[in-house]
Protein backbone atom coordinates (compact mmCIF):
# COMPACT_ATOMS: atom_id res chain seq x y z
CA UNK A 1 0.00 0.00 0.00
CA UNK A 2 1.60 3.53 -0.97
CA UNK A 3 0.77 6.73 0.82
CA UNK A 4 -1.80 7.58 -1.84
CA UNK A 5 -3.75 4.71 -0.98
CA UNK A 6 -3.47 5.04 2.96
CA UNK A 7 -5.14 8.30 2.52
CA UNK A 8 -7.84 6.69 0.21
CA UNK A 9 -8.79 4.00 2.84
CA UNK A 10 -8.58 6.39 5.76
CA UNK A 11 -12.47 6.73 6.94
CA UNK A 12 -12.97 3.18 6.24
CA UNK A 13 -10.20 2.14 8.38
CA UNK A 14 -10.89 4.60 11.77
CA UNK A 15 -14.73 3.35 11.15
CA UNK A 16 -13.42 -0.23 11.71
CA UNK A 17 -14.91 -1.22 7.68
CA UNK A 18 -11.51 -2.74 6.34
CA UNK A 19 -11.34 -6.20 5.35
CA UNK A 20 -8.33 -7.82 8.01
CA UNK A 21 -5.78 -8.21 5.27
CA UNK A 22 -6.12 -4.47 4.03
CA UNK A 23 -6.45 -2.99 7.97
CA UNK A 24 -2.99 -4.79 8.49
CA UNK A 25 -1.43 -3.72 5.12
CA UNK A 26 -2.82 -0.14 6.16
CA UNK A 27 -1.06 -0.74 9.62
CA UNK A 28 2.24 -2.01 8.00
CA UNK A 29 2.64 1.14 6.25
CA UNK A 30 1.61 3.23 9.30
CA UNK A 31 4.69 1.42 11.07
CA UNK A 32 7.41 2.48 8.43
CA UNK A 33 5.61 6.08 7.19
CA UNK A 34 5.84 9.07 10.19
CA UNK A 35 4.10 11.64 7.81
CA UNK A 36 1.00 9.34 7.14
CA UNK A 37 0.67 8.63 10.74
CA UNK A 38 0.78 12.12 11.54
CA UNK A 39 -1.89 12.40 8.81
CA UNK A 40 -4.02 10.11 10.05
CA UNK A 41 -3.59 11.99 13.40
CA UNK A 42 -4.88 15.05 11.67
CA UNK A 43 -7.43 13.48 10.22
CA UNK A 44 -8.94 12.13 13.42
CA UNK A 45 -8.39 15.50 15.01
CA UNK A 46 -10.76 17.08 11.82
CA UNK A 47 -13.31 15.09 12.34
CA UNK A 48 -13.27 16.03 16.22
CA UNK A 49 -13.02 19.36 15.49
CA UNK A 50 -16.09 19.38 13.29
CA UNK A 51 -18.28 17.68 15.47
CA UNK A 52 -17.49 20.09 18.22
CA UNK A 53 -19.08 22.53 15.92
CA UNK A 54 -22.43 20.58 17.43
CA UNK A 55 -21.33 21.86 20.76
CA UNK A 56 -21.96 25.51 19.92
CA UNK A 57 -25.34 24.87 19.01
CA UNK A 58 -26.82 23.74 21.78
CA UNK A 59 -26.01 26.78 23.90
CA UNK A 60 -29.34 29.04 24.39
CA UNK A 61 -29.25 31.16 21.81
CA UNK A 62 -31.15 34.43 21.04
CA UNK A 63 -33.93 34.25 18.12
CA UNK A 64 -33.70 38.10 16.33
CA UNK A 65 -36.73 39.67 17.14
CA UNK A 66 -37.17 40.21 13.58
CA UNK A 67 -37.35 36.74 12.58
CA UNK A 68 -40.00 36.42 15.39
CA UNK A 69 -42.10 38.86 14.16
CA UNK A 70 -42.10 38.02 10.53
CA UNK A 71 -42.92 34.40 11.56
CA UNK A 72 -46.18 35.62 13.36
CA UNK A 73 -46.89 37.70 10.39
CA UNK A 74 -46.49 35.13 7.72
CA UNK A 75 -48.69 32.88 9.71
CA UNK A 76 -51.65 34.93 10.57
CA UNK A 77 -51.63 35.27 6.47
CA UNK A 78 -51.50 31.33 6.08
CA UNK A 79 -54.34 29.35 5.23
CA UNK A 80 -54.96 27.56 8.83
CA UNK A 81 -54.34 23.63 9.14
CA UNK B 1 -36.85 38.07 -0.43
CA UNK B 2 -35.71 38.93 2.81
CA UNK B 3 -37.72 37.55 5.66
CA UNK B 4 -38.60 41.42 7.01
CA UNK B 5 -40.62 40.99 4.07
CA UNK B 6 -42.44 38.44 5.55
CA UNK B 7 -42.13 35.81 1.77
CA UNK B 8 -44.94 33.44 1.35
CA UNK B 9 -43.55 29.95 0.60
CA UNK B 10 -44.37 29.12 -3.47
CA UNK B 11 -46.70 26.15 -3.59
CA UNK B 12 -43.76 23.73 -4.48
CA UNK B 13 -41.88 24.59 -1.55
CA UNK B 14 -45.14 24.30 1.02
CA UNK B 15 -45.81 20.76 -0.87
CA UNK B 16 -42.76 19.19 -0.48
CA UNK B 17 -42.38 20.47 3.16
CA UNK B 18 -45.59 19.49 3.59
CA UNK B 19 -44.81 16.08 2.71
CA UNK B 20 -41.44 16.20 4.88
CA UNK B 21 -43.43 16.33 8.12
CA UNK B 22 -45.59 13.44 6.98
CA UNK B 23 -43.36 10.72 8.71
CA UNK B 24 -45.39 7.97 11.31
CA UNK B 25 -45.52 9.77 14.54
CA UNK B 26 -46.55 7.98 17.73
CA UNK B 27 -49.43 8.92 20.14
CA UNK B 28 -48.69 11.29 22.49
CA UNK B 29 -46.85 10.10 25.62
CA UNK B 30 -46.33 12.04 29.26
CA UNK B 31 -42.89 11.91 28.85
CA UNK B 32 -42.78 15.39 27.23
CA UNK B 33 -45.73 17.11 29.54
CA UNK B 34 -44.40 20.40 28.20
CA UNK B 35 -44.48 19.87 24.46
CA UNK B 36 -47.74 18.08 24.50
CA UNK B 37 -49.62 21.31 26.11
CA UNK B 38 -47.69 23.41 23.82
CA UNK B 39 -48.53 21.63 20.51
CA UNK B 40 -52.31 21.34 21.61
CA UNK B 41 -52.60 25.06 21.77
CA UNK B 42 -51.29 25.00 18.71
CA UNK B 43 -53.23 23.31 17.14
CA UNK B 44 -56.25 24.70 18.64
CA UNK B 45 -54.57 28.02 16.49
CA UNK B 46 -53.28 29.65 19.56
CA UNK B 47 -51.00 32.20 17.99
CA UNK B 48 -49.16 32.80 21.98
CA UNK B 49 -48.54 29.20 21.35
CA UNK B 50 -46.69 29.70 18.47
CA UNK B 51 -44.73 32.90 19.54
CA UNK B 52 -43.63 30.77 22.90
CA UNK B 53 -42.52 27.99 20.53
CA UNK B 54 -40.49 30.37 18.07
CA UNK B 55 -38.67 32.19 21.45
CA UNK B 56 -38.05 28.82 22.92
CA UNK B 57 -36.49 27.27 19.77
CA UNK B 58 -35.75 29.80 17.37
CA UNK B 59 -32.81 30.69 17.84
CA UNK B 60 -31.55 26.94 18.42
CA UNK B 61 -33.24 26.19 15.14
CA UNK B 62 -31.46 29.63 13.36
CA UNK B 63 -27.94 28.08 14.45
CA UNK B 64 -28.50 24.80 12.56
CA UNK B 65 -29.84 27.04 9.29
CA UNK B 66 -26.62 28.59 9.48
CA UNK B 67 -24.43 25.50 9.14
CA UNK B 68 -26.40 25.36 6.13
CA UNK B 69 -26.56 28.62 4.86
CA UNK B 70 -23.94 31.11 5.65
CA UNK B 71 -25.81 33.63 4.65
CA UNK B 72 -28.02 35.07 7.56
CA UNK B 73 -31.05 36.29 5.02
CA UNK B 74 -30.61 32.66 3.41
CA UNK B 75 -30.64 31.34 7.07
CA UNK B 76 -33.40 33.05 8.20
CA UNK B 77 -35.98 32.51 5.54
CA UNK B 78 -34.81 28.80 6.28
CA UNK B 79 -35.93 29.01 9.59
CA UNK B 80 -39.54 30.72 8.70
CA UNK B 81 -39.89 28.51 6.26
CA UNK B 82 -39.10 25.54 8.42
CA UNK B 83 -42.04 27.44 10.98
CA UNK B 84 -44.44 28.05 9.14
CA UNK B 85 -44.47 24.28 7.30
CA UNK B 86 -44.66 23.23 10.96
CA UNK B 87 -47.86 25.42 11.49
CA UNK B 88 -49.27 23.99 8.42
CA UNK B 89 -48.60 20.14 9.52
CA UNK B 90 -48.93 20.24 13.41
CA UNK B 91 -52.59 18.44 13.86
CA UNK B 92 -49.78 15.57 12.74
CA UNK B 93 -47.72 15.83 15.47
CA UNK B 94 -48.68 13.17 17.75
CA UNK B 95 -45.65 13.43 20.38
CA UNK B 96 -43.76 10.52 19.15
CA UNK B 97 -40.16 12.72 19.67
CA UNK B 98 -39.50 15.92 21.28
CA UNK B 99 -41.01 18.81 19.86
CA UNK B 100 -37.68 19.88 19.23
CA UNK B 101 -36.44 17.27 17.27
CA UNK B 102 -39.54 17.43 14.81
CA UNK B 103 -38.73 20.99 14.15
CA UNK B 104 -35.63 20.13 13.78
CA UNK B 105 -35.85 18.02 11.35
CA UNK B 106 -38.14 19.88 9.03
CA UNK B 107 -36.02 22.90 9.78
CA UNK B 108 -32.86 20.48 8.10
CA UNK B 109 -35.14 20.10 5.22
CA UNK B 110 -36.00 23.60 4.53
CA UNK B 111 -32.30 24.32 4.55
CA UNK B 112 -31.29 21.95 2.21
CA UNK B 113 -34.63 23.33 0.12
CA UNK B 114 -33.32 27.08 0.26
CA UNK B 115 -29.39 25.61 -0.43
CA UNK B 116 -30.75 23.87 -3.97
CA UNK B 117 -32.89 27.17 -4.71
CA UNK B 118 -30.35 29.88 -4.60
CA UNK B 119 -28.29 31.13 -7.00
CA UNK B 120 -25.06 29.58 -6.11
CA UNK B 121 -21.76 31.85 -6.20
CA UNK B 122 -18.88 31.29 -6.98
CA UNK B 123 -16.48 27.96 -4.96
CA UNK B 124 -13.92 26.75 -4.49
CA UNK B 125 -12.73 23.52 -6.52
CA UNK B 126 -12.71 20.58 -4.10
CA UNK B 127 -9.76 19.37 -5.94
CA UNK B 128 -7.93 22.11 -4.90
CA UNK B 129 -7.83 21.54 -1.21
CA UNK B 130 -7.47 17.50 -1.84
CA UNK B 131 -4.08 15.99 -0.70
CA UNK B 132 -2.29 15.28 -4.49
CA UNK B 133 0.50 13.35 -5.33
CA UNK B 134 2.38 15.72 -7.00
CA UNK B 135 2.57 18.57 -3.95
CA UNK B 136 4.22 15.40 -2.12
CA UNK B 137 1.98 16.31 0.36
CA UNK B 138 0.74 14.08 3.04
CA UNK B 139 3.74 12.05 1.88
CA UNK B 140 6.89 13.72 3.65
CA UNK B 141 6.07 17.72 4.31
CA UNK B 142 3.46 16.97 7.39
CA UNK B 143 3.93 19.27 9.86
CA UNK B 144 2.28 17.79 13.27
CA UNK B 145 -0.36 20.19 14.89
CA UNK B 146 -1.20 21.80 18.07
CA UNK B 147 -3.27 19.79 20.52
CA UNK B 148 -6.84 20.99 20.50
CA UNK B 149 -8.01 18.29 22.27
CA UNK B 150 -10.94 19.58 24.77
CA UNK B 151 -8.92 18.36 27.93
CA UNK B 152 -6.75 21.29 26.65
CA UNK B 153 -8.82 23.88 26.11
CA UNK B 154 -10.37 26.02 28.27
CA UNK B 155 -14.28 27.42 27.34
CA UNK B 156 -13.10 30.56 25.59
CA UNK B 157 -10.65 28.96 23.42
CA UNK B 158 -12.56 25.94 22.97
CA UNK B 159 -15.93 28.63 21.46
CA UNK B 160 -12.86 30.35 19.28
CA UNK B 161 -11.68 27.26 17.78
CA UNK B 162 -15.51 25.86 17.08
CA UNK B 163 -15.70 29.30 15.64
CA UNK B 164 -12.59 29.05 13.09
CA UNK B 165 -14.21 24.95 12.24
CA UNK B 166 -17.44 26.67 11.34
CA UNK B 167 -15.73 29.15 9.02
CA UNK B 168 -13.84 26.44 7.67
CA UNK B 169 -16.83 24.62 6.64
CA UNK B 170 -18.40 27.46 5.70
CA UNK B 171 -16.30 27.86 2.76
CA UNK B 172 -16.36 24.34 1.24
CA UNK B 173 -18.42 23.81 -1.76
CA UNK B 174 -21.55 23.57 -0.69
CA UNK B 175 -22.51 19.87 -1.75
CA UNK B 176 -19.12 18.86 0.70
CA UNK B 177 -20.27 21.01 3.24
CA UNK B 178 -24.02 19.81 2.92
CA UNK B 179 -22.89 16.33 3.80
CA UNK B 180 -20.03 17.14 6.74
CA UNK B 181 -23.10 19.09 8.28
CA UNK B 182 -25.61 16.29 8.31
CA UNK B 183 -23.06 13.88 9.25
CA UNK B 184 -20.43 14.97 11.69
CA UNK B 185 -22.36 18.05 13.26
CA UNK B 186 -26.14 16.94 13.20
CA UNK B 187 -25.09 13.23 13.27
CA UNK B 188 -27.45 11.91 10.93
CA UNK B 189 -26.61 8.14 9.76
CA UNK B 190 -25.12 7.57 6.40
CA UNK B 191 -28.32 5.92 5.07
CA UNK B 192 -30.62 8.74 6.06
CA UNK B 193 -28.07 11.49 4.44
CA UNK B 194 -28.20 9.65 1.51
CA UNK B 195 -32.19 9.76 1.63
CA UNK B 196 -32.48 13.65 2.03
CA UNK B 197 -30.23 14.40 -0.81
CA UNK B 198 -31.26 11.86 -3.08
CA UNK B 199 -27.98 10.12 -3.46
CA UNK B 200 -26.60 6.24 -3.35
CA UNK B 201 -24.43 5.83 0.28
CA UNK B 202 -21.68 5.12 -1.36
CA UNK B 203 -21.61 8.74 -3.14
CA UNK B 204 -22.21 9.94 0.71
CA UNK B 205 -19.46 7.79 2.11
CA UNK B 206 -17.10 9.30 -0.40
CA UNK B 207 -18.02 13.08 -0.87
CA UNK B 208 -18.04 13.07 3.62
CA UNK B 209 -13.91 11.79 3.11
CA UNK B 210 -12.90 14.34 0.52
CA UNK B 211 -15.19 16.86 2.82
CA UNK B 212 -13.08 16.21 5.97
CA UNK B 213 -10.03 15.46 3.83
CA UNK B 214 -10.92 19.30 2.30
CA UNK B 215 -11.45 20.78 5.83
CA UNK B 216 -8.15 19.43 7.17
CA UNK B 217 -6.47 21.29 4.49
CA UNK B 218 -8.40 24.56 5.28
CA UNK B 219 -7.74 24.34 8.91
CA UNK B 220 -3.70 23.02 8.28
CA UNK B 221 -2.37 26.87 9.10
CA UNK B 222 -4.67 27.86 11.44
CA UNK B 223 -3.35 24.21 13.29
CA UNK B 224 0.29 24.82 12.69
CA UNK B 225 -0.16 28.29 14.37
CA UNK B 226 0.63 29.98 11.08
CA UNK B 227 -2.37 31.96 11.03
CA UNK B 228 -2.31 34.38 13.75
CA UNK B 229 -5.03 33.43 15.34
CA UNK B 230 -3.08 31.87 18.37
Amino acid sequence: MNCKELVDFLMNYLDGELPAPVREEFESHLRLCPPCMVFLEQYRQTVRLGKSCKEGGKCTQQVPEDLVQAILKARSMQPKA
Amino acid sequence: MSVAECRSLGDTDRDTLYLVTQAPVQVPTPDYPDDVSLVTRMQAGDAAALEQVVREFGGRMLAVARRFLPDENDAMDAVQDGFLSACKSINRFEGGSRLETWLHRIVVNAALMKLRSRRRSKERKIDDLLPSNDTHTPYGEVSPWRSSERGGLDEIRAAEMRRIVQEKIDELPDAYRTVIVLRDIEGLDTSETARLLGDTENAIKTRLHRARLALRTLLDPYMRGESGNE
